[in-house]
């Protein structure tokens, strides 16, 4: 890859559940190290799109490139090797609720890379430091807090230090401290690895402290309406729905 | 994601030097969690003669190339063995990225000190497991008196029962349960009628084949056959349907209503299965006689009317009473024990797989165990 190649580049995606269409003509990319936003009201397909972005799902058509390639149509090989760079934070946690933390950030690295079971152990304790749940490692996910869970998977998330990070939702149902101190973590995790985030959310005060861009979608119009660092779409917003989202009013502007 | 703090392009190294009263660690090539990273122990031990007397341990990251989490782990071992022997832990010569990963994994916002449980004793260990045991009886008795007064609420007007869920319990147990039925009661009579013609054609006597058929299906292998079929196939999914439900907290949803679930979710389903098993019991009845006959007609040569004739005269409306009554405690066995153990599950998602086994294991027993007190009974009353 050189330099100027976007870690994700999207051309002109459709995406349909059967034959209802979510959402269309969906293109943008995505640049190193940079942190990007997946914006729009409740039901705009945010989710889907990162479904998309992460190979859980077939574009209806469209391109989905990473790193100049096409992941989803390539061989088995490829794709686990993409996905082996790629790190996915689910909405509610899913973690493994028969393993302990410590079995949930150490599965990935059993499965991908060779070091031995200290090193495993000692790379899981750190994660789980990282993320404020040191002395946790025995613990089952029904034994912690919601928040704690959501910490504990981005612990599993990043266990095999990524490239690309992918949030969905990540402050839902956590408080603003927590919510906050997820939000500093993923700020230091971008500058000490230069990791490339994507992150739906709809919560404003993280999107305006974190993201470099945002792409807003539309539910009405199906497609998307905006594209740019968030202050900027603030200040100068493209359409009414726009100004709608990012100032929280219940009216859109004239 | 790894860092690039220089262009070198050698694995990773670590080596000690001393420094004055420092102890120096060199860090140089490339870490990366694709191989092993050097274990701070193995160099400290190696080094352990000629480095003693250090007070601080320092670092040099001069050569160091590109860096991943394999550097951290690194650096949290020697950050533990300065903990460990006193020693200052001088992160000045780190690169500024990595201290300050490595100052935010060693914050710690949890403010409760998390402490596993810790092992109790063999003795404790069967204490709580009785007092589990205790609890679970409790609990099973309290269900089946809400179920009791819910049944009755029906009858006074105060429970507003869902009829939908009541008739989707129906057909699923109707029609939808013949095929299995069909096939193990067709085959068990099969099986006692090849029992039959074995033993009793040794006596001359394989034209009570019938009597032998008649018995065992109207009195025990209909009913026996067709309640474990159901509480392998309807118990099991009246757990995992309202396991699920209490995982998602529809079941919380429900009370904070002020509307029982028992009376919105549970009574449908045990009343449609309740109502359902004797059915189902005179269908394998049926069905298990035709296959023993068809056995009797290929081995002994016997006429089904002949069949007919001998069963007619061996077996009176009671056994078959009798078949039917067993079916139907058999089919409140398994709604009771089905839906208990899903309303009693945990919150997780292995808590619906143990509801669903529970509610197949318990169902099964009390069947069985059931079985056996009504024959008891039957016997006493010369049923």
């Amino acid at each position: 890859m050189n330099d100027d190649t976007p870690v994700i580049e999207v051309r002109d995606l459709t995406m349909q559940y059967g034959t209802r269409i979510i959402m269309k003509d969906i293109s943008f990319t995505v640049g190193q190290g940079e942190i990007f936003v997946l914006m729009g009201g409740s039901g705009s397909g945010k989710s889907t799109l990162l479904k998309h972005l992460i190979g859980l799902k077939q574009a209806a058509k469209g391109t989905i490139l990473f790193e100049g390639a096409g992941f989803d149509i390539s061989d088995d090989a490829t794709r686990k090797r993409v996905l082996r760079r790629m790190g996915v934070m689910y909405q509610n946690g899913a973690l493994w609720s028969g393993l302990t933390l410590a079995e949930n950030v150490a599965l990935p690295l059993e499965e991908f890379t060779t070091l031995d079971a200290q090193t495993i152990a000692d790379a899981v304790s750190f994660k789980l430091a990282l993320v404020g749940l040191k002395g946790f490692e025995k613990f089952y996910p029904s034994a912690i807090s919601g928040g704690m869970r959501k910490r504990a998977a981005l612990a599993r998330a990043i266990a095999l230090d990524p490239d690309v990070l992918f949030f969905d939702e990540p402050s839902s149902g956590l408080d603003p401290i927590s919510a906050s101190r997820l939000d500093d973590l993923i700020l230091e995790l971008k500058a000490s690895f230069g990791t490339t985030i994507v992150i739906v959310t709809h919560d404003l005060e993280s999107i305006f402290r974190i993201a470099d861009r945002a792409l807003f979608l539309d539910i009405d119009t199906k497609t998307m309406t905006a594209l740019g660092p968030p202050a900027e779409l603030r200040d100068n917003p493209p359409n009414p729905q726009v100004h709608q989202f990012l100032t929280r009013s219940s009216v859109g502007a004239s | 994601m790894p860092g690039t703090e220089a262009s070198a392009t050698h694995a990773a190294h670590a080596e000690l030097r001393t420094d004055g009263d420092s102890l120096v660690v060199v860090l140089a090539g490339d870490w990366s969690l694709e191989q092993c990273p050097p274990r701070f122990e193995t160099l400290i031990d190696g080094g352990a003669t000629g480095q003693g007397g250090g007070r601080t341990l320092a670092f040099d990251a001069a050569e160091l190339g590109a860096w991943d989490t394999s550097l951290l782990i690194f650096l949290m071992q020697c950050q533990d063995y300065c903990t460990e022997h006193e020693l200052e832990c001088n992160r000045s010569g780190l690169p500024e990225r990595v201290s300050r990963l490595l100052a935010l994994a060693n914050a710690v916002p949890e403010r409760v000190q998390a402490e596993a449980p810790p092992r109790a004793s063999f003795v404790a260990r069967l204490g709580i497991a009785v007092l589990g045991v205790w609890r679970d009886v409790l609990a099973a008795i309290t269900f089946a008196g809400d179920v009791a007064l819910s049944f009755a609420g029906l009858f006074t007007g105060r429970n507003h029962m869902r009829w939908r869920q009541f008739w989707v319990v129906v057909q699923t147990n109707s029609s939808g349960a013949l095929p299995i039925v069909t096939l193990i009661a067709l085959l068990v009579g099969v099986i006692i009628a090849f029992l039959g013609v074995v033993v009793l054609e040794r006596f001359g006597a394989g034209y009570y084949v019938s009597y032998l058929v008649g018995f065992g299906m109207l009195r025990e292998m209909a009913s026996l056959m067709t309640g474990i079929i159901i509480a392998g196939r309807t118990g099991a999914a009246f757990a995992a349907e309202l396991g699920t439900m209490k995982v998602t907290e529809e079941i919380d949803a429900y009370t904070t209503l002020g509307l029982s679930p028992i009376d919105h979710l549970a009574l449908p389903r045990i009343l449609g299965l309740f109502l359902m098993m004797p059915l189902l019991t005179l269908y394998a009845d049926v069905v298990g006689i035709a296959g023993g006959m068809i056995v009797s007609r290929a081995l002994l040569d016997l006429s089904f009317t002949q069949f007919t004739n001998g069963l007619l005269y061996a077996v009176t409306i009671s056994d078959a009473l009798l078949g039917l009554l067993k079916g139907t405690i058999f089919g409140l066995i398994v709604g009771v024990a089905g839906c208990m153990k899903g309303l009693q599950g945990g919150s997780d998602a292995s808590a619906v797989g143990r509801a669903a086994t529970a509610a197949v294991v318990l169902g099964i027993t009390l069947i069985v165990a059931a079985n056996a007190v009504v024959d008891w009974l039957a016997a006493l009353i010369g049923v």
